[in-house]
């Protein structure tokens, strides 16, 4: 969608001009500012955050605050560092993002080129799952999760990613198979070939910009995800986000600001890098999923 | 070209094994059945919750009708949960909006570093609202943030307390939630704008109108539909606003910054009043659904051919 510029803009006087760029420098110091706070701040002693500055450099740099929020700051009742909520989550995502991804694809699959009577409504009401207020289904999830032997566990955790991610997936693969000529699909069935190697051979290997966004989409959604993590997991499941409030929100002892910012960031880092390594793709799949059919 | 003949074709030498016919349905079957269990079994089941009397486990021996709906809306917390609610979205709707579409038009006038600011406008979106409210909390902290920058700096009056005055509180959550969600609202409006036919405006460009008039009369309309998924997908983000409220007050001070999925946590988990709890997300889903299942509605009709 980047077409050229509109040709309004080349009438704008020199003045209103400066004015723009200074509006649009004045907002970028907005939306930096937090992450440079979190950044300087992460690198200073405590003492240099309580008496000095939070948009000063540090005078005395470290990285001890690092240390202590990955491997050492106490979370709950466990100094541990946000080391081993970090590999929750990592634990959490992968499978929770490749199951999701690949039933999408799937039943995107199906949605347009195996249409049936009343597939519309299947899709409709799949559609609309995406949209629930996930408290709805809380009470009933954590019943299901304990007759299932799964309460507090990582699988159970996947599991409930894994189905709460399928409306998403299902639709960003519907609406990009349905721009597929649906007569290549046609013109295999006729040679003879089957429902998945018509998937495998023809479609699929046309589906790369499609996986990534899906992708993409379902890892920022779950590794951020604070309200599943924090209603269904237990001390050994705990993602990280529920661990980086319990350390920021915790009421014992001295705020360590400078851990929490640390702790903060290394919370972010893998979405940020993949948003920085894959901008383009991040944002086709916020527009997807906001701008539907 | 050949397409037509294939179709009919396929359509009539079809004598296909039936596992062959039955298979796209059995690879969608459990996708489905998940989503009907897990989505609309559950919500049914929170529905009937909500009439009964359950505390700390579900009940189904004990049955109150209305009464967990009355007892909701006379609840002085449920009702600033709404106030809140109310306060909340209509400025996170509106602000980021304005922001969203001033930053889109400023961006599309051939700036120069448009790839460079563009990135900076969208990351926060990247972060989890965790994140985005420890940011926050602590920068708008009397204590260590800005007012101690100000005051430090030699502006001893300087003073911005709002995150611990009950009355303020909800705002600094709108300033957080903006931040974290204007830079995605300006991408949806540059989007859109890009997509406007050059053609008019060079028509009306001959026609003598002034940029502002271009602006005002011709892309501005046509930015409706732009304006309409933003709301939409706004408005939903709004009435599930749960985690940034807990990372930055956890709804202090006192109940000053409740919103509803706020209270439906508490209520149910923390103060055993599942029946209560099962009847705020009802309102909370019937709150979301007035708002988007005529969007889907129109979106996908519109969309049939």
């Amino acid at each position: 969608m980047s077409a050229p510029s509109q040709d309004v803009a080349t009438r704008n006087g020199v003045f209103v001009r400066a004015l723009i760029y200074a509006l649009l420098i004045v907002f970028a110091v907005y939306y930096l500012l937090p992450l440079y706070v979190m950044v300087v701040n992460s690198l200073k002693p405590l003492d240099e955050i309580r008496q000095g500055n939070m948009l000063a450099l540090p005078q005395q740099w470290t990285i001890a605050p690092w240390l202590s929020a990955w491997s050492t700051a106490q979370i709950g009742v466990s100094p541990t560092g946000l080391k081993p909520y970090f590999l929750n989550s990592v634990l959490m995502v992968v499978p929770a993002v490749a199951i999701s991804t690949v039933l999408g694809a799937l039943n995107g699959y199906v949605l347009t080129k195996w249409r049936f009577k009343g597939d519309n409504i299947v899709f409709g009401m799949m559609l609309l799952a995406c949209f629930i207020p996930f408290q709805i289904v809380l009470i009933p999830s954590a019943r299901i999760l304990g007759l299932l032997g799964l309460a507090g566990s990582v699988p159970g955790l996947i599991l409930i990613h894994a189905i709460y991610g399928l409306g998403f997936t299902t639709l960003f693969f519907r609406n990009y198979y349905e721009a597929f000529p649906t007569e290549l699909v046609r013109a295999a069935q006729i040679d003879g070939a089957s429902f998945f190697q018509i998937f495998r051979r023809i479609l699929l290997p046309s589906s790369g910009p499609i996986i990534v966004v899906t992708v993409i989409w379902q890892f920022t959604n779950i590794w951020n995800d604070f309200l599943f993590g924090s209603s269904f997991s237990s001390v050994d499941s705990i993602p990280i986000t529920v661990a980086l409030n319990n350390l920021v929100n915790s009421s014992t002892g001295v705020k360590e600001y400078n851990v929490h910012f640390a702790g903060a960031i290394l919370a972010a880092l893998p979405t940020l890098i993949v948003y920085i390594v894959s901008g383009r793709y991040f944002v086709r799949g916020l527009m997807a999923g906001a701008v539907k059919g | 070209m050949a397409d037509t003949t294939m179709t009919a074709r396929s359509a009539a030498a079809n004598p296909r094994a039936t596992l062959q016919d039955l298979l796209p349905k059995i690879v969608l079957a459990p996708s489905f059945a998940v989503i009907l269990i897990f989505v609309y079994g559950f919500i049914a089941f929170t529905a009937v919750l909500s009439f009964s009397g359950s505390k700390l486990l579900p009940d189904f021996s004990t049955w109150v009708g209305f009464g967990n709906y009355v007892r909701l809306f006379n609840h002085p917390n449920w009702i600033v949960a709404l106030k809140n609610l109310a306060i909340f979205s209509i400025l996170y709707i509106v602000v980021c909006s304005v922001i969203g579409l001033a930053l889109a038009i400023f961006l599309d006038q051939k700036i120069r570093g448009e790839g460079v600011l563009r990135p900076i406008y969208l990351y926060p979106m990247a972060l989890s609202f965790i994140v985005t409210g420890v940011a926050w909390k602590w920068f708008l902290d009397p204590g260590i943030g800005l007012e101690h920058v100000m005051q430090s700096i030699g502006w001893e009056s300087f003073s911005f307390r709002w995150i611990k005055d009950g009355k303020m509180a909800i705002y600094t959550i709108v300033i957080a939630a903006v931040w974290q969600s204007s830079g995605f609202v300006m991408a949806m409006f540059l989007a859109g704008l890009r997509g406007v036919d050059n053609e008019i405006i060079k028509a009306a460009q001959i026609d003598g109108a002034s940029t502002l008039t271009i602006y005002r009369r011709i892309i501005i309309p046509l930015m409706r539909p732009v304006f309409l998924s933003a709301f939409v997908v706004l408005a939903h983000l709004a009435i599930k606003s749960y985690d940034l409220v807990v990372a930055m007050t956890d709804g202090g001070p006192g109940t000053a910054t409740w919103t509803p999925a706020l209270f439906m946590q508490k209520f149910t988990f923390g103060r055993n009043e599942m029946g209560m709890g099962a009847a705020s997300a009802i309102v909370m889903m019937m709150m979301i659904f007035t708002i988007i299942v005529p969007y889907l509605y129109s979106e996908l009709g519109g969309k049939k051919k």
